[in-house]
């Protein structure tokens, strides 16, 4: 069991936790992500570590109420226990040496990924321009905690309610433009998004890691659910991943796969006929 | 005098028709008077050659007539004495490869039906009250990685001789394959954990959620006082064919196939786990995972369920029974037939599978025909849902992280005959080491490795 040490809302659907869990804590490395399971009903589902405390024995996770497992997460309280909390699984983010300027861009909750490697690359006295992208200006979060771990902060916003209105790339190519030299694109968010980072540098041979989070079970490379096609071979995301060069990565196809439970989340309340023993599609 | 009746004695199983809509257990077991009349058949021959073809030794003829006794208590003993999971073994071993295999009432009829027998002993047991004495520590500790078969034997097989054992388990359920692998109907979900709180009993720990090579290293293991480590961490990763579309929506592994629905419950509406609800379901493969995939299938309501085998049935590697009750149940078996693409729709989810017909060739020194293609025979079957079932590949996470742990070519661990590693005091076994096999066979292993890492442990 994992206690809910801190739970904190960043804004109406994203929601931060600090939980205990000190092996995990011990171990976790930037890029690593844990597996969640609410209580014995619910599912397992796989989230990236945003922040760890070795000394306290914490981590952080940073999660938007999204589907059923999310909602019920959001639900536990500070004092609570989750069930079954995993890992830290996958393998951390691996910068190559000597790099001196780097864009980190964030999309929306993807953001609270994103923060954790700009500070990781700041401390390092790496230059990071930090891209933070979100639907609007209500939405927005971390803002303060991601100026203190970049050289520039540049927020945009769909609507043009806070930053500068436009998508994350309308900024990151404007920059490009400007004659900025990037050694290393680092895109964590949507997977459309990551999609649109990766056309916009891929002209210019930027090296861009994204962090993939497809559907996931064991996260240990047993189920082979979150496999995803990279460079024209399958690869899996829990133990070849979460990160991967995002110029060889088949997006179209993780979208798809992504989606392939959308009509069952919308009827997952279903009428289930008790004739065949409660066997659901009996 | 024994009953020389030359088949097996019928054992009574669900109506196919039903069951192919339910995952209630297929086989309903021997009553009383039934293994009675069965353990009789045996001729408690001299040359016993049915123990022979044990892989953990059940003294199997010694077992069968305390049942014609009527001591049943006696016959579990016989047995559990040497296996740690009859109640398993007696429903999923392949027998006909093993013990019955060898019974000389099979060289004139059927052999005597051990498997059934051994099943109805520990089922016996289940309902009654079975004392087990926790032996006297001996104070060394003992780290076993992964809580399927191997590892479940040899923790038992180590905590009987008094050693403080701790299961590593991934998953937040102790069992592996026998969880997450074997279905409700065949293996039902609460004689694993009975036999896993028999174990518990005997003082063995089980640590879930704990992923080692992740949270804890082998050496750390060591570092935490554990004298000695037994590795049963599974096969791992599905293998795929390599054909275009098998990234569409609605292609599985039948690792998850299987792993959504049996552990993870997709089939019971209280669960929240998702599946397709598929209406004609293609299973590539055959062996007993192929056969179990294509069950579930069927009994998550699929309307038609093929197994697509590139061989013919003579060569299907599928436990006989297992095809058969597929077969009962109205799958499809569609042989020498070969996968060359998954066909998708707009949406890029699966529509059809197109496949090539295939021909045996010359069998190879172990007798195992090669198979050809037949130019131009090339046939689409539609389907909505496609299983691939072509085996696995062992798990890489411990090897990556562990110094001194070496593996062959195929990512399996090495080790010598009694399991030992080449890493000091580190043993392996099951599918770890063999790639996809039985799970009596990594019964067997894991019994070998606490028979080794007891030696070592005494004389270090």
């Amino acid at each position: 069991m994992f206690k809910i040490i801190r739970k904190r809302e960043l804004n109406d659907q994203v929601m931060l936790m600090v939980i205990e869990a000190p092996l995990i804590a011990k171990k976790a490395k930037a890029g690593q992500f844990i597996i969640f399971r609410t209580d014995e009903l619910g599912e397992r589902v796989p989230l990236t570590i945003a922040d760890y405390d070795a000394d306290k024995g914490t981590i952080t996770i940073i999660f938007q109420k999204i589907g059923r497992s999310t909602m019920q997460l959001g639900t536990m309280e500070e004092g609570d226990c989750i069930l079954d909390v995993v890992g830290p699984l996958g393998i951390p983010t691996h910068f190559d040496e000597g790099i001196k300027r780097v864009a980190v861009i964030g999309g929306g909750v993807g953001c609270a990924i994103a923060y954790p490697q700009a500070k990781a690359l700041f401390n390092a006295g790496v230059k990071v321009d930090l891209i933070a992208g979100f639907r609007s200006k209500d939405i927005v979060i971390l803002e303060d905690e991601m100026k203190a771990v970049s050289t520039n902060l540049y927020i945009t916003t769909d609507d043009g309610s806070y930053g500068s209105k436009g998508f994350v790339t309308t900024k990151l190519q404007e920059l490009i433009n400007s004659g900025v030299k990037y050694d290393c694109v680092v895109a964590i968010g949507p997977v459309p998004m990551m999609k649109f980072v990766c056309n916009v540098t891929k002209p210019y041979g930027i090296k861009t890691i994204v962090s993939l989070n497809p559907i996931m079970i064991d996260g240990t490379g047993m189920c082979g659910g979150c496999r995803v096609t990279v460079d024209g071979k399958i690869k899996y995301a829990c133990v070849d991943g979460p990160d991967f060069n995002g110029h060889k990565v088949d997006f179209d196809e993780l979208i798809r796969r992504n989606s392939a439970y959308k009509d069952f989340e919308e009827d997952s309340r279903g009428h289930i006929c008790r004739l065949t023993g409660g066997v659901r599609n009996g | 005098m024994a009953n020389m009746q030359p088949n097996k004695t019928p054992i009574c199983e669900q109506d196919p028709k039903v069951r192919a809509r339910n995952f209630y257990e297929v086989s309903l077991g021997y009553t009383d008077e039934e293994a009675l009349n069965e353990a009789k058949r045996c001729l408690n021959c001299k040359t016993k050659p049915c123990t022979t073809g044990c892989p953990v030794g059940v003294r199997i003829p010694e077992f069968l007539e305390k049942i014609v006794e009527g001591d049943i208590p006696a016959a579990y003993k016989i047995i559990t004495s040497t296996n740690g999971l009859p109640a398993v073994c007696g429903r999923v071993c392949p027998q006909e490869n093993q013990c019955e295999g060898k019974c000389v009432r099979g060289i004139k009829g059927e052999p005597v039906a051990i498997g059934r027998l051994e099943r109805y002993c520990a089922d016996y047991m289940a309902s009654r009250e079975i004392k087990i004495e926790r032996p006297a520590s001996n104070g060394h500790k003992v780290a076993i990685v992964g809580s399927g078969p191997s590892g479940l034997t040899c923790a038992s097989d180590l905590a009987k001789l008094g050693y403080d054992v701790t299961i590593f388990e991934a998953f937040h359920t102790a069992g592996g394959v026998l969880m997450y692998g074997i279905p409700e109907f065949r293996l039902p979900k609460s004689i694993v954990q009975h036999e896993i709180e028999n174990l518990k009993k005997l003082g063995v720990k089980i640590e879930t959620d704990m992923v080692i090579g992740k949270i804890l290293s082998i050496d750390e293991l060591f570092d935490m006082g554990y004298e000695s480590v037994f590795i049963g961490s599974g096969a791992g990763l599905p293998n795929f064919m390599g054909i275009p579309g098998e990234g569409l929506v609605g292609v599985y592994s039948a690792n998850e196939y299987l792993t959504r629905t049996n552990l993870m419950k997709a089939y019971l509406n209280e669960y929240d786990t998702p599946i397709i609800k598929s209406k004609a379901v293609a299973v590539v493969g055959g062996g007993n995972v192929a056969m179990d995939a294509a069950r579930c299938a069927m009994r998550l309501g699929a309307e038609k369920v093929y197994v697509i085998y590139r061989r013919s049935e003579a060569e299907m590697p599928a436990r006989k029974e297992e095809a058969l009750h597929a077969k009962e149940e109205g799958i499809e078996f569609v042989y020498l037939t070969n996968p060359i693409e998954i066909l998708g729709d707009e949406n890029g989810r699966v529509n059809g599978i197109k496949c090539l017909k295939m021909e045996l060739g010359e069998p190879d020194e172990r007798g195992r025909h090669s198979v050809n293609e037949i130019p131009d025979s090339e046939f689409i079957i539609p389907i909505d849902t496609a299983i691939m079932s072509i085996g696995t590949s062992p798990n890489p996470l411990i090897r990556s992280t562990t110094h001194g742990l070496e593996a062959n070519k195929r990512g399996c661990l090495i080790v010598d005959e009694n399991m030992l590693t080449t890493k000091k005091a580190v043993y392996a076994g099951g599918d770890a080491v063999t790639g996809a096999a039985t799970v009596i066979l990594a019964m067997g292993a894991g019994k070998t490795a606490a028979k080794a890492i007891d030696e070592y442990l005494r004389n270090k």
